[in-house]
Order: C-alpha cells, then structure tokens, then sequence
C-alpha cells in the first residue's frame, strides 16, 4: 500500500458564487462556495480547488472571503487559481487560508513569477495549470487567457520547464476535452506524467468513472480533477473512489 | 494562574501560513485558547506548544533562530506537551541534507531526501517528489495520540525530506513511499509527525485533540 490517487472537484467561481448550477438535492444555498466545499469534504474528497473567473478585478477580493470562510470549515487542501498575478496575490491567498495558489496565464508571461513566489512560499504552495491543445499527433501546445491565445511552446517542454522553475504540481487541461464529457486527453497526461518528477493533476472532459481511473492507469497522473460530474450529482465522489478502488486504485475510502 | 495558564502556543517564525494549523486547533480546542506567536515568554507561559514548519528546512532554521525562538522551543521541548508538524519534525533532528544544515539535535538523527533510486512503486511506476496527498501512517507502537485513530489510517503529506532517528525506540509511525520511512517520532512529552493533522480532515482533526487532551 502507498500514496493514494486523488480526487479533487473543482469550483468556478464568479464574485463569490460558483458559476455553474449545482443540483445537490438538500443545499441551502446551491452558489455557496463553501458550503459545496463542505459537501466534497463529506464525500470523501482529497482536496477541493476553486478556480476564480471573476472578471472584474474590483471584485477579486471576494474570494479571499470565500478562502477564509472555507479553511475554517474545511479541513482538506484547498487550491486556489484564477488571476494570480504577482508574489503578493500568491501571499495574500495563502494567508487566507490556501494551501496551494495556482497560476497559467501569469506562469507564461513572466515565468520569473513561478520562481520567485516558489523561492518565497516553498513549492509545495505553487501549482502551474498549464492549457494544452493538439496541434500535431502527439504534439501539443499551450494556450492561455481561458484557450483564446497561443503561445507557440510544446506542452512537454514547458512542463519541464515550470519544474525547473519550482512549480511543485502541474494541472494539466485539455483544452479539446474540457467540457466535452469524452475523457481526458490520456496521451497528453501520460506525455507529461512521464515528462516531470512533480505530481501532475489530468483535468478536461470528464463525463464519467471510467474516465477518472482511466486518467491514473492509463494516463499516468497523480491526480485527477472534475467539475460537473460531481456538480450536477451524477456521481458523488465516494462513488468515484469506490468505482476506482474496485479497478485496483489506490484511494483514500 | 497567570492569565495564559492553559494556552496553546503555535510557534510563529515567519516561515509560511499557520491559519491552517491555528484553525483546526480552534476547531477541536474545546474552549481552549490557542495563541499563533513569535513571543518566546508566550511560549514559555503556554500549557502545550505546537511547532509548525512548511517550506525549506534551511530558511525555517535561520528564521527561528533571527526571532530569538531557539531556546523558547528547546525549553517547551524539554518541559510540556509538544506537538512538531512536518518541518517542526525535522527541525527536531540533528542534521538535514536540505541546504546541508544543523537542526535543533533534540532527537540523534538526519534528515534524508527521498532517494532517486527508490522512486519507483512495487509495479515499476514512478512515484513523484514531493510525496504528496494522502498515505498511510503505520502505528508502530501505542501512544495517546493514536487513541480512536485507525491504524493505518490516511494522512495528508508533503514532503520531499524525511527523519532518520538513530533510536529506533522513538519511531511511532511509519509510512512508505518508494521506502518505508517514519512519519512520527515520540518520546516521553513530545510527538512529531511528518504529514499535516491540519489538512487531514478527521484523522487529522482526531490527532490533534488527542494533543489537546494529553497528559504525558
């Protein structure tokens, strides 16, 4: 026995409301952040990441609120992403209560960002989410501002490269995945699993357990990350961990 | 009784976030106080002291030793009920190969890397550094801390260090990962654990109000 695979539902928040609909039966309040954290915590989650779209940057205090609301209720990691721009906004969220501050676009534009928030918080705070899309059989690129912009740098080398930077956990996404509810993009994850030495988190296009264990066994990853499955009350993440733990996978039950 | 009779003192050096910490031990301090501090009399005044530790063992040394904290924390280590976590375990240690510097020398032992050449699980798969998430903690012997937590039970971890004690007699727990290697040391009013109790939802939480609770 050994280190468990896990489990992360992530939220999209805007101004402090997750954005997509939840349909848990019994919630008081379905756009509450914090208490669908609460709710993932009960079933048995590994960690939760909120992933703050807020476009408004008058309104990005909110989340630290909703941080702080949530790290006193929640005891599992909490990451946090979304408009992480300098080594003070990694500070200000971790002081709130985050356990890990994720960073995509900010990563690219000044990698020196990667480096120097690693060197001042450790990296095991600093998570780079990095956007992939095919350009090429087994050839992928990464993509920020949410998959609009091109960057013209191959996945597999810029995974390395936040490595060297200090970054202490890629999230990976497929950009042709997300949302698709077809699976995660498995060559690309077991492109970068086997690329880097950190733990790698596969994330876009969930649509069901068999794409979950599929994205650790096949894919390689350390981690697997989903949204509305769980959202929407398909599945409840014990379900998950036990469909897992019945194909061999080393979960936390 | 002084006014901070019956405090819990986080230890404060600088180094990293400890409202996580601070927050779980609210959350099971049954009414008690728990002070996050940098004050060495505070220290030397609380009941219990937890010592927290995240981010690079060489940069938590220099800092506790620039807030004048070093004697505080060998004193309470001597004296009360003594909670280390992560770095807070390997700063108890004589030595680390992180940054190649002296710990505080309370336990006979180094601080290890995991070694490239043992990255590997029993199938052949490459296991990451950090370890990190959530893995088992074997309870190697009885202690009070353990009490209504399963043995074996999982804890979150992370970590790229580990404790080596030259006396095998104060390992508590065990974990493996490419090697079995302690996650928590014990002995006599100290317990030192390597993985987070903070972030471990409820072995976490049991663990530390077993801490609370212990009279040793």
């Amino acid at each position: 026995m050994g280190l468990a695979k896990r489990i992360i539902p992530c939220l999209d928040v805007t101004a402090g409301r997750v954005v997509k609909g939840t349909n848990f039966v019994d919630l008081r309040d379905a756009g509450d952040p914090v208490e669908i954290a609460r709710r993932y915590d009960a079933q048995g989650a590994d960690e939760v990441t909120f992933l703050d779209i807020t476009a408004s940057s008058d309104q990005r205090d909110i989340i630290l609120h909703i941080v702080e609301a949530c790290a006193s209720q929640v005891f599992i990691p909490l990451t946090v992403g979304g408009g992480v721009r300098t080594v003070a906004d990694v500070r200000r969220l971790l002081n709130a209560g985050a356990d890990k501050v994720s960073m995509n676009t900010a990563a690219v534009t000044n990698p020196d960002l990667v480096a120097e928030a690693s060197a001042k918080v450790g990296n095991q705070c600093i998570v780079v989410a990095i956007d992939a899309k095919q350009v090429a059989p087994g050839q992928w690129e990464v993509f920020t501002h949410g998959g609009r912009n091109r960057t013209g740098l191959a996945v597999v080398d810029w995974a390395r490269r936040v490595q060297q930077l200090g970054a202490g956990e890629i999230l990976l996404t497929s950009m042709d995945r997300d949302g698709t509810k077809n699976g995660f993009d498995l060559a690309l994850t077991r492109a970068v699993s086997d690329a880097v030495d950190i733990p790698v988190i596969a994330s876009g296009g969930v649509g069901n357990l068999q794409h979950l264990a599929d994205g650790v066994s096949i894919g390689g990853a350390d981690a697997v990350l989903a949204a509305s499955i769980f959202h929407f009350g398909e599945y409840t993440v014990r379900q998950a961990k036990e469909y897992m733990h019945e194909r061999g996978i080393e979960v936390r039950l | 009784m002084s006014s901070t009779a019956g405090k819990i003192a986080v230890i404060d050096y600088g180094m990293g976030n400890l409202r996580s910490v601070w927050q779980a031990l609210v959350h099971v301090a049954n009414g008690k106080e728990i002070v996050v501090t940098a004050d060495p009399a505070e220290v030397a005044a609380a009941e219990r002291v937890v010592f927290p530790g995240q981010g690079a063992m060489p940069d938590c040394m220099r800092e506790l030793d620039a807030r004048g904290l070093r004697a505080a924390v060998l004193e309470a280590a001597k004296s009360k009920p003594f909670l280390g976590i992560c770095i807070g375990l390997q700063m108890l240690f004589e030595h680390s190969e992180e940054g190649d510097v002296p710990g505080l020398g309370v336990f006979a032992g180094r601080v290890r890397r995991f070694p490239a050449d043992k990255m590997h699980s029993p199938q052949g798969d490459k296991l990451k550094v950090p370890h990190m998430g959530w893995n088992e903690v074997r309870q190697i012997r009885p202690h009070a801390l353990w009490q209504g937590i399963e043995d074996g039970a999982r804890f979150y971890f992370v970590h790229s260090y580990f404790v080596d004690p030259v006396d095998r007699d104060t390992i508590a727990g065990t974990t493996d990962y490419g090697l079995p290697f302690t996650s928590a040391v014990a002995r006599d009013n100290i317990f030192a654990i390597q993985c987070h109790p903070e972030k471990s939802a409820h072995a976490g939480l049991a663990l530390l109000a077993n801490f609370i609770q212990w009279q040793p």
